[in-house]
């Protein structure tokens, strides 16, 4: 073909894109006018002209013509024509083109042809472009081929290949039926070649329709067992630097692990022998110093132990798996502890490996430490990772937040995210989770996603007992003169909210917070300033001394006149509304923060997220039953409307609306791979005890249901209307309610009228004093997954008080003869809450007594009095509330004519306050 | 699977590419682009597998690579591969290489890409592995250029060099 190289080396010579393009048009002309001419041409002439075009295309031209005659060489009975028009083909023939029916032609031909290298051409060509076309027209066929007695092996190995590649792109059109049974069979073939095509192959096969060929199990134990007993010289060629045919070996062991555990007993019994002898190959000195040799004898251990570890029912083999891992995890070659690293990972989650994974815990920490190359480093963090329990959660986290210091930029954010759940997941003391996230925003603040902050704030928020604690922590962390912008985020709303809990200290007095605060204002970009500016009305609320000083910040001209829209109506109405809205309004607009609703972890749904393609199908399950879900909330919302609306950062989705999928509190979907702190599966009683002093309100909520309440109550009697609304735009399927009391000391008549948003009434009548409220249980069927919630009623002893107005004679006389001390409860506690004199007194009038002026000596103290009207009898009841402002304590001393309510009333009160 | 298998050489040359997944030309250009700036950062010494770049599917398949001197061998594969027993093949592929070519060298890459191409497929078909036996391989391999003789000989070569070398048509012009 001389005239091809003078055309290639006649374009490698041109000097310009021009010249070029010039040359190969005049090429163009020229194969052309030969195509279209009177004279028939040879093979030779159009294998040199099809081959001219080929190289045309590929430079990057459009070849519009010659098709014709690159089928035609199909035809050809030379080998190296034929090549150039499979060639031509695989490159330029699209699937619609008319010439396929031609082409397929050609194609049969050379499969009946019995020459075994034109049906190899062919089996390839129909491999590499693997149309559906070429599947309807073949996919019959070649099955046929395969298995075949006088088919060649290479044409064989070629077929089965070519199979499989149809099977991936039609699957519906493969239809292996009758000839199941003899392609399982390839297994047990002479040639070594067939089996190693023949089992990928069969591994596709099986993981699609596994029942049908679970004949293979047993004929690949076979053959494996074959290969490991074989001594190293008996396989020939197929024996690799000393090793009996790895390559096959891995194979079968991972065709292995898409089915169970052998039943047959002596299967499985010749199955744990091979394993068994893997592992104490293992041990055995190396026959070959080469590298080759190590590599491939470990190719095979470590598939066979992802076989013991995908069985998970040998624990014996799973300790002798673990042993092995833990020996590679100090191997001198890096690929063998990145190996070893990764398949601890799987081991870590089995039952019967767990522990023994542990006790690697300092190696794996180690390689953290000190591996050289990142990949072995990311390995060893998955495996802290996946090892990581509540026994080892803090030297874990600790581990990962010091690496995170000096962590690869690549994998920061995922340590983070992973630092942030293990923190969530295995906290014990919540002062100890809050102290991990603040320190994870100090070192990776950049890296320290919405959703890591958002989670720290609705736990914050959700927990009591955390408060306090994360007031002084965001103080201390705010006074190092740089921190990270998420830092300051953090801090204005935890202060906002919680700053009264350490105001009390003069080092952290309200203006101190509040300037720290301010200092940080103008280094922040614009979304955290309109959080500070929301954190600062709060404080107006939280301390009226800060008032003043925060109104002429909002009056400031960058304040009031900030070219940002957002922050200058913020500053506007903060302004506004400090100085004309009287303080009970204040209070009740800037109230603290509702809990958030119980959901998944917006991190962990982060984490799925980044964790690619696998984990996406449970998100977008979700993100179906979500649609409309946010808008269409037509719960009646209760007392805690307008707290809810003043969301300090709207922009923030403080509540991870569009992060997490819902999880109810009792039925956690299978999307929540870790258990969130909230979601603990039974009785719900948070909503509870937020109605001892109150009545209306909302009792629940969650991102499918909102439970609004109202209620009344007039002597021993009580009526109670429940609002039930549908959050999202599906209609929830047989939702039932039932009302159990204990002791059925209160008799309820459940009534369920119709509408959109379903309301339900209670009666109520209280039999006599009780302690233990009615439970609500609640099921329905949403999106197909039954949904079962049940709630404490709030309905408590105290809600039966008639007040007693009395003097203050009369009150020591009563308070006098009720000296028998069971008839009396004392409780001393901390202060949850602001120590506010209204506020004080607004919950005490909640409570349904009457709250009596002038009382006790000490004007500080709260005296009350009322009688409970139960059917049997009407109990008296005193109460005094002492409160210590300086030790933020209060003592509650309840006296009563009836020791059980004494009891009960202190219990519900002391946590009120 | 193998998804793909890329040589190139120290300087982020390409020597090699077979995909087994169809991309665009442009993708397939910027997948090696991709791959190199990945394997030739790491040092000598570290392990063997790194998790594959965005453009050919991010984490969920690794890239498995050997370096030989002058040249990278990469292989971009799924979960469902053993990651030594690609390091096998990897050596397998190159002993066979050395073997047809009696020591192997860079420049045997260029000017024979066609019989390069033909071992490969002779190992590997459709992301699959045919065949891991050398001298297999080898037989099978002889007897098509045997075949290929005793025909007129081919300039099939010439073309595919000129693939490989269209990449980089203006910038240089190797030979």
């Amino acid at each position: 073909m001389r005239g091809l190289a003078v055309f290639i080396s006649d374009i490698r010579n041109c000097k310009s894109k021009e010249a070029e393009i010039k040359r190969i048009n005049k090429e163009l002309a020229n194969i052309r006018s030969k195509f279209k001419g009177d004279k028939a041409l040879d093979g030779y002439s159009k294998k040199k002209y099809v081959c001219k075009l080929l190289f045309i295309f590929l430079l990057g031209h459009d070849i519009d013509f010659g098709h014709m005659e690159a089928v035609n060489l199909l035809s050809s009975n030379k080998y190296t024509e034929k090549q150039i028009g499979y060639l031509f083909i695989s490159v330029l023939v699209n699937s619609n083109s008319e010439l396929i029916r031609l082409i397929n032609n050609a194609i049969k031909n050379d499969l009946s042809s019995r020459n075994p290298t034109f049906m190899c051409l062919a089996l390839h060509c129909i491999a590499n472009v693997g149309s559906r076309e070429m599947a309807e027209a073949f996919a019959g066929e070649i099955p046929r081929i395969l298995v075949a007695g006088d088919t060649m092996d290479s044409v064989k190995q070629s077929a089965a290949l070519c199979l499989l590649r149809l099977y991936k792109t039609s699957p519906d059109l493969v239809l292996m039926g009758e000839w199941t049974s003899r392609v399982v069979h390839l297994l047990n073939d002479q040639h070594m070649g067939v089996v190693t095509a023949a089992i990928s192959l069969i591994t596709c096969l099986s993981q699609k329709n596994p029942d049908e060929f679970k004949t293979c199990v047993s004929l690949a134990v076979s053959r494996l067992s074959r290969i490991v007993s074989s001594a190293s010289t008996d396989l020939q060629d197929y024996t690799y630097y000393f090793v009996p045919a790895p390559w096959l070996s891995c194979k079968l062991l991972r065709l292995l692990q898409c089915y169970p555990p052998p039943e047959d007993g002596a299967v499985k019994g010749r199955l744990v022998e091979c394993l068994e002898t893997i592992l104490n190959k293992a041990q055995e000195p190396p026959k070959s110093k080469k590298v080759q040799h190590s590599n491939a004898k470990n190719a095979i251990l470590f598939e066979a132990i992802s076989l013991i570890i995908h069985y998970d029912s040998e624990p014996n083999l799973l300790v002798r798996a673990c042993n092995q891992l833990g020996q590679f995890l100090q191997h001198r070659e890096t690929n063998l502890r990145y190996l070893a690293l990764e398949s601890m990972c799987t081991l870590a989650s089995s039952e019967f490996s767990h522990e023994a994974v542990k006790t690697h815990i300092e190696t794996v920490i180690n390689a953290l430490k000190t591996e050289r190359d990142v990949s072995v480093r990311q390995r060893a963090a998955d495996l802290l990772y996946a090892m990581c329990d509540r026994s080892n959660a803090k030297q874990i986290v600790a581990e990962m937040l010091s690496y995170l210091e000096t962590a690869d930029y690549s994998i920061r954010e995922e340590m983070v995210l992973k630092v942030a759940i293990l923190a969530e997941k295995y906290a014990v003391d919540y002062s100890w989770y809050v102290d991990t996230i603040l320190n994870l925003i100090r070192i990776a603040g950049d890296y320290v996603s919405e959703e890591v902050w958002y989670r720290v704030i609705q736990i914050v928020i959700n927990r009591d007992d955390v408060q306090g604690y994360a007031a002084k922590t965001v103080f201390e962390a705010l006074q190092a003169p740089a921190c990270h912008e998420n830092m300051v985020k953090v801090g204005g709303y935890i202060l906002g909210e919680f700053g009264n809990l350490i105001a009390g200290d003069p080092r952290s007095s309200p203006l101190v917070q509040f300037n720290l605060l301010h200092s940080k204002f103008h280094l922040c970009s614009v979304p955290t300033r309109a959080l500070l500016l929301s954190a600062y009305i709060k404080f107006i609320n939280l301390f009226p001394e800060t008032k003043s000083t925060i109104q002429e910040v909002l009056r400031s001209d960058s304040q009031i006149r900030n070219s940002d829209v957002e922050l200058q109506q913020r500053a506007v109405e903060y302004l506004k509304l400090s100085s004309i809205a009287s303080t009970d309004v204040l209070a009740t607009v800037l109230e603290e923060m509702p809990p958030f609703p119980e959901r998944e972890s917006s991190i962990l749904a982060k984490l799925k997220k980044k964790k690619g393609p696998g984990a996406v199908s449970v998100n977008e399950l979700e993100e179906g039953k979500r649609e409309g879900g946010e808008l269409n909330g037509g719960g009646e919302r209760g007392g805690d409307s307008s707290a809810i609306a003043s969301t300090p950062s709207p922009s923030a989705d403080l509540l991870g609306l569009r992060a997490g999928p819902p999880v109810t509190a009792a039925a956690p979907s299978a999307g929540s791979l870790l258990v969130d702190v909230f979601s603990e599966a039974g009785v719900n009683d948070d909503g509870f005890l937020r109605f001892v002093c109150k009545n209306n309100g909302v009792l629940f909520e969650n991102q499918l249901l909102q439970i609004g309440i109202k209620s009344e109550y007039r002597q021993n009697l009580g009526r109670m209307y429940l609002f039930y609304g549908n959050k999202t735009s599906v209609q929830f399927v047989t939702f039932t309610t039932t009302v159990t009391c204990p002791g059925d000391t209160l008799v309820l008549e459940p009534l369920i009228e119709g509408g959109a948003q379903v309301q339900q009434v209670i009666n109520i009548e209280c039999l006599t004093d009780f302690s233990d409220a009615p439970l609500l249980n609640i099921k329905f069927r949403y999106g197909g997954a039954l949904q079962n919630l049940t709630l404490k009623l709030p309905v408590t002893i105290n809600k039966f008080f008639q007040p007693t107005e009395m003097a203050s004679h009369d009150f020591f006389q009563r308070w006098k003869q009720l000296s028998l001390p069971q008839q009396e409860a004392q409780k001393i506690f901390k202060a949850n809450h602001a120590m506010d004199t209204e506020v004080l007194k607004a919950k005490l009038l909640g409570l349904g007594m009457a709250l009596l002026e002038n009382v006790d000596p000490n004007p500080e103290n709260f005296v009350c009095a009322g009688v409970i009207q139960t059917k049997a009898q009407q109990v008296g009841s005193l109460l005094r509330l002492e409160p210590n402002a300086q030790a933020q304590m209060y003592r509650l001393t309840v006296r009563s004519s009836k020791d059980t309510v004494s009891k009960r009333l202190c219990e519900l009160l002391a946590e009120q306050f | 699977m193998i998804k793909a298998i890329l040589i190139f050489n120290n300087h982020g040359k390409p020597r090699m590419s077979k995909f087994y997944e169809h991309y665009t030309e442009d993708t397939e250009q910027q997948i090696i682009r991709e791959t190199f700036h990945l394997v030739s950062k790491r040092d000598e010494n570290v392990c063997n597998f790194l998790e594959g770049g965005l453009l050919i599917g991010g984490s969920e398949n690794k890239l498995i690579y050997r370096h030989y001197a002058t040249l990278y061998f990469v292989f971009c594969v799924d979960s469902s591969e053993s990651e030594l027993g690609i390091l096998d093949l990897i050596q397998v592929f190159v002993e066979t290489l050395d073997k047809c070519f009696e020591n192997v060298c860079e420049l045997d890459l260029i000017f024979h890409l066609d019989k390069v191409h033909n071992i490969l497929a002779e190992m590997v078909m459709g992301g699959m592995v045919l065949e891991t036996n050398m001298s297999e391989i080898i037989t099978q391999v002889e007897a098509q250029g045997k075949m290929e003789k005793s025909e007129t000989l081919t300039l099939l070569f010439i073309w595919q060099s000129m693939r490989q070398s269209q990449a980089s048509r203006f910038s240089s012009k190797i030979s």
